[in-house]
C-alpha cells in the first residue's frame, strides 16, 4: 500500500511497477500533484530545471540539471519538466510542475485510487489494515508518502487569530498594509518577497537568526531567489528582520498587536500590524501512526527512519517523498540530505522500491558485473556526472561489491549510511561531498573485512573528477580490494 | 525545517534540565532550542563513526550511547552527557564509534556551527570545559 499521489508516491509506484511488485496507491486528492496542486503560494518553484544543460536532455546525466522531473527507467519518459516550461524562467511555475507530475503519471500509466482518504491504521497479523473512506485495505507493507501537508502553528497566546501561510490571501489584498510575518525561513521570505510590491511595511520575526543558503554554502537557509527582502532590510527599505520570540498576539478590531522579546537581550518590542501571518511550517499528517508506535523527532515531527526509510520503531512501515528527511543519513559537515525536495527523494523512492521488492517479494534483478580494468573509469565518471550523487551529497553512493562467484558487481545506488554501517562483502562506495567552505569533492569508502576506511579526494575548480590526480588517488584507495 | 516562535518549546524544556545548560536564562535556552536539531536513533545505529570525518556535537536527551573502539565496548554515555566535540574542535575523525541504545534521543549541533555556538554561549563552554577536565583527570588516573 502506498498512501499519497504527490511526487514521492508516484515515483515509488512507478519504480515498484517496473519491478513487478503488486501494490495499490490511494490518495485523498482528486488528481496527482500533491502539494504542488496548491503551493508555493506565489506560484513559482525554487527548484530549477535548465532546459539547456551540459548533458543531452532525456539522458540520466541530464537529471543533475533537472530538479523537478520524476525519474523513469527508460528514456521515453525522462525530462518531462523542460518540455512544459515556457522559457520565462528556469524555475518552473507551480502549474508547470503540477503538469509535469500529472504528465508522468499519465504517460507511465500509474494507477491511483483518487478521492480515497486514509483514516486509520491497525495491525493485522503480520501486516496492517488501513481504514479509508473507500473501505479497508490489508497490506503487509505500508508506505506513507503524505508529504508535510498539515499546517502547524506554535503555542503562542493569541495565535488562533493568526492565519497560517496556507491561508494567505491574494497579494493585492495586502496593498498599503503593515504585514507582520512570524518566521524567517524560506516560506517567510517567499511571502515577504511577494509582498514587496504591495505591503507598506513588512516585519519578519522569530528567535532564530536568518540563514542564507549563499552563506551556509548549502541548501540550508533562505534560497538566493528570495533574498531581496534581506537586502531591503539591510538598506532600510521598509523591511524589518528581527531576532525575537513572539510572546503574544492580540487583536483589536482590524488591528493586530504583536508582543516580542528580542533575542539579543534588548528587551520587549510591541508591533502594530494590519495583518499577521504564521509561516511556522508544516508537519506530516501522521494520523494515528503515533498510537501505532511510530516515533518522530524534531520540531516538524517527521518519523525517525532507518537508512532504508523504515520507521525505527514499527517494522514494515515505510515513508516516501518529503518525509524521507527522517532518514537523516550521515549529515556530514552538518549538510543535510536533499530528501525534502523532489530532486532528492525521487532517488530515495527508487531505492525503497528495490528494497521492498527484494525483502518482501523475493524480486531481485541480477546486478551487472564490471571488468576490473573498467572500475576506475566507471567510478570517476559516476563521481563526475551521476545525478544521484550530486543531488544527494554524502547521502547516496555508487557501490561496487566483490562477489566471490561473480566478480565485481555493481550494487547500484545505495544509501551511504547503509554501506558504511552495514556488514557485507568487500567493496567500495563513492559519493560526492561538500564542506562549509563550498568545496565539492569526491569521497571514497572502502570496505575490507567489514572495516570501512574513508578517502577524501581533492576538489577541482571545474568539478572535473577524472583528472590524473583523482585517478591516482582512487587507485591507491582501491588497492586493498582490487 | 520550520521556524517556531514559541516560548514553550519542548526541546527548551528538555535542555533546561541538563547541567550543561544550567546557567542559562529562559530566553537563552529558547534561543538555543531554535538552533539545535533533534534526532532519535534506532538501537544499534552508529552516531559517531570511528575514522570518518564530518561529524557533529551531540547532547543526550534520553537513552544511551555506547562507546565502541575497534569493535570493543568501553562504556556508556547517558542523559546529559555529550560527545563529538573533540573531533569537531580538533578537525580529526572520531577515535571511537558511539552506538545508540535504549532509544537514544539527542540534540545536535552541526560541526561547523559548534565554534560560534560555544563562543556565543560562554557559560555552556565553561561547563563543557569542566566536563573535559573531569574526563582528563579520569584518563590520567587510569594511567597511574
Amino acid at each position: 500500500m502506498v498512501v499519497g499521489s504527490g511526487p514521492g508516491g508516484l515515483q515509488l509506484s512507478y519504480s515498484l511497477t517496473h519491478l513487478r511488485v503488486p501494490h495499490a496507491v490511494i490518495s485523498a486528492d482528486p488528481a496527482p500533484g500533491g502539494m504542488f496542486r496548491r503551493w508555493p503560494f506565489f506560484q513559482r518553484l525554487l527548484s530549477w530545471t535548465k532546459p539547456f544543460a551540459p548533458f543531452e536532455r532525456g539522458t540520466r546525466f541530464y537529471e543533475r540539471y533537472d530538479w523537478n522531473s520524476l525519474i523513469p527507467d527508460d528514456d521515453r519518459h525522462r525530462a518531462i519538466q523542460p518540455r512544459l516550461m515556457d522559457g520565462t524562467s528556469y524555475f518552473p511555475s507551480r502549474i508547470e510542475m503540477e503538469q509535469n507530475i500529472a504528465t508522468f503519471a499519465r504517460e507511465t500509466g500509474i494507477r491511483v485510487r483518487y478521492g480515497c482518504r486514509w483514516t486509520g491504521t491497525t495491525r493485522d497479523g503480520e501486516g496492517f489494515r488501513l481504514r479509508t473512506t473507500a473501505g479497508d485495505y490489508r497490506a503487509r507493507v505500508v508506505v506513507f508518502a503524505f508529504g508535510l501537508a498539515e499546517p502547524w502553528k506554535p503555542e503562542i497566546p493569541g495565535i488562533e487569530h493568526v492565519p497560517h501561510y496556507a491561508d494567505t490571501r491574494a497579494p493585492e489584498t495586502y496593498a498599503g498594509k503593515r504585514v507582520f510575518i512570524i518566521g524567517k525561513e524560506v516560506s517567510a521570505f517567499e511571502l515577504a518577497n511577494g509582498f514587496l510590491p504591495w505591503a507598506r511595511q513588512i516585519v519578519l520575526a522569530s528567535p532564530r537568526p536568518t540563514q542564507l543558503s549563499v552563506v551556509t554554502n548549502s541548501l540550508v537557509g533562505v534560497r538566493a531567489r528570495y533574498v531581496q527582502p534581506f537586502e531591503d532590510h539591510i538598506l532600510g527599505g521598509g523591511v524589518v528582520i528581527m531576532n525575537a520570540s513572539i510572546d503574544e498576539v492580540s487583536r483589536s478590531g482590524e488591528l493586530f498587536r504583536v508582543k516580542t522579546t528580542r533575542s539579543d537581550g534588548g528587551g520587549s518590542l510591541m508591533f502594530e500590524a494590519d495583518d499577521v501571518i504564521a509561516t511556522t511550517g508544516f508537519q506530516p499528517p501522521l494520523g494515528d501512526l503515533p498510537e501505532l508506535g511510530v516515533v518522530s523527532s524534531g520540531r516538524e515531527k517527521i518519523p525517525s527512519q532507518t537508512p532504508l526509510f523504515e520507521s525505527i520503531s514499527v517494522r514494515h512501515v515505510y515513508f516516501a517523498g518529503t518525509a524521507t528527511r527522517g532518514a537523516a543519513g550521515l549529515k556530514k559537515n552538518g549538510i543535510p540530505s536533499s530528501s525534502g525536495a523532489v530532486h532528492g527523494h525521487r532517488y530515495n523512492a527508487r531505492i525503497l522500491a528495490r528494497h521492498i521488492a527484494r525483502t518482501y517479494f523475493g524480486i531481485d534483478p541480477a546486478r551487472p558485473t564490471l571488468k576490473r580494468d573498467d572500475v576506475l573509469d566507471y567510478l570517476l565518471s559516476e563521481l563526475s556526472r551521476a545525478p544521484e550523487l550530486w543531488h544527494q551529497k554524502s547521502y547516496l553512493a555508487r557501490s561496487l561489491l566483490m562477489d566471490a562467484a561473480r566478480g565485481i558487481v555493481d550494487d547500484g545506488i545505495v544509501p551511504l549510511q547503509l554501506f558504511v554501517d552495514g556488514e557485507g562483502p568487500d567493496g567500495v562506495a563513492v559519493a560526492v561531498e561538500a564542506n562549509p567552505k563550498a568545496e565539492i569533492y569526491p569521497a571514497v569508502y572502502v570496505r575490507k573485512n567489514n572495516v570501512v576506511s574513508e578517502h577524501l579526494l581533492p576538489t577541482n575548480p571545474l568539478l572535473d573528477f577524472e583528472t590524473a590526480e583523482h585517478r591516482a588517488q582512487l587507485t591507491a584507495a582501491l588497492a586493498p580490494i582490487l | 525545517m520550520c521556524d517556531m516562535a514559541t516560548t514553550r518549546g519542548e526541546l527548551g524544556d528538555k535542555l533546561s534540565s541538563l547541567s550543561l545548560f544550567a546557567d542559562l536564562s529562559a530566553a537563552e535556552l529558547e534561543s538555543i532550542a531554535h538552533i539545535v536539531d533533534e534526532r532519535r536513533f534506532a538501537d544499534g545505529e552508529r552516531i559517531l563513526r570511528q575514522g570518518l570525518t564530518g561529524s557533529g556535537f551531540y547532547i543526550i536527551l534520553a537513552g544511551e550511547g555506547i562507546i565502541r573502539i575497534d569493535g570493543k565496548d568501553y562504556g556508556k554515555l547517558g542523559r546529559g552527557d555529550f560527545f563529538g566535540e573533540i573531533s569537531v574542535l580538533l578537525g580529526d575523525p572520531p577515535v571511537a564509534d558511539i552506538v545508540a541504545a535504549q532509544g537514544l534521543h539527542c540534540a545536535i549541533i552541526p560541526g561547523p556551527a559548534l565554534e560560534p555556538f560555544m563562543v556565543g554561549h560562554p557559560q555552556v563552554m565553561f561547563r563543557m570545559l569542566k566536563s573535559e577536565a573531569r574526563k582528563l583527570r579520569m584518563a590520567t588516573s587510569w594511567r597511574t
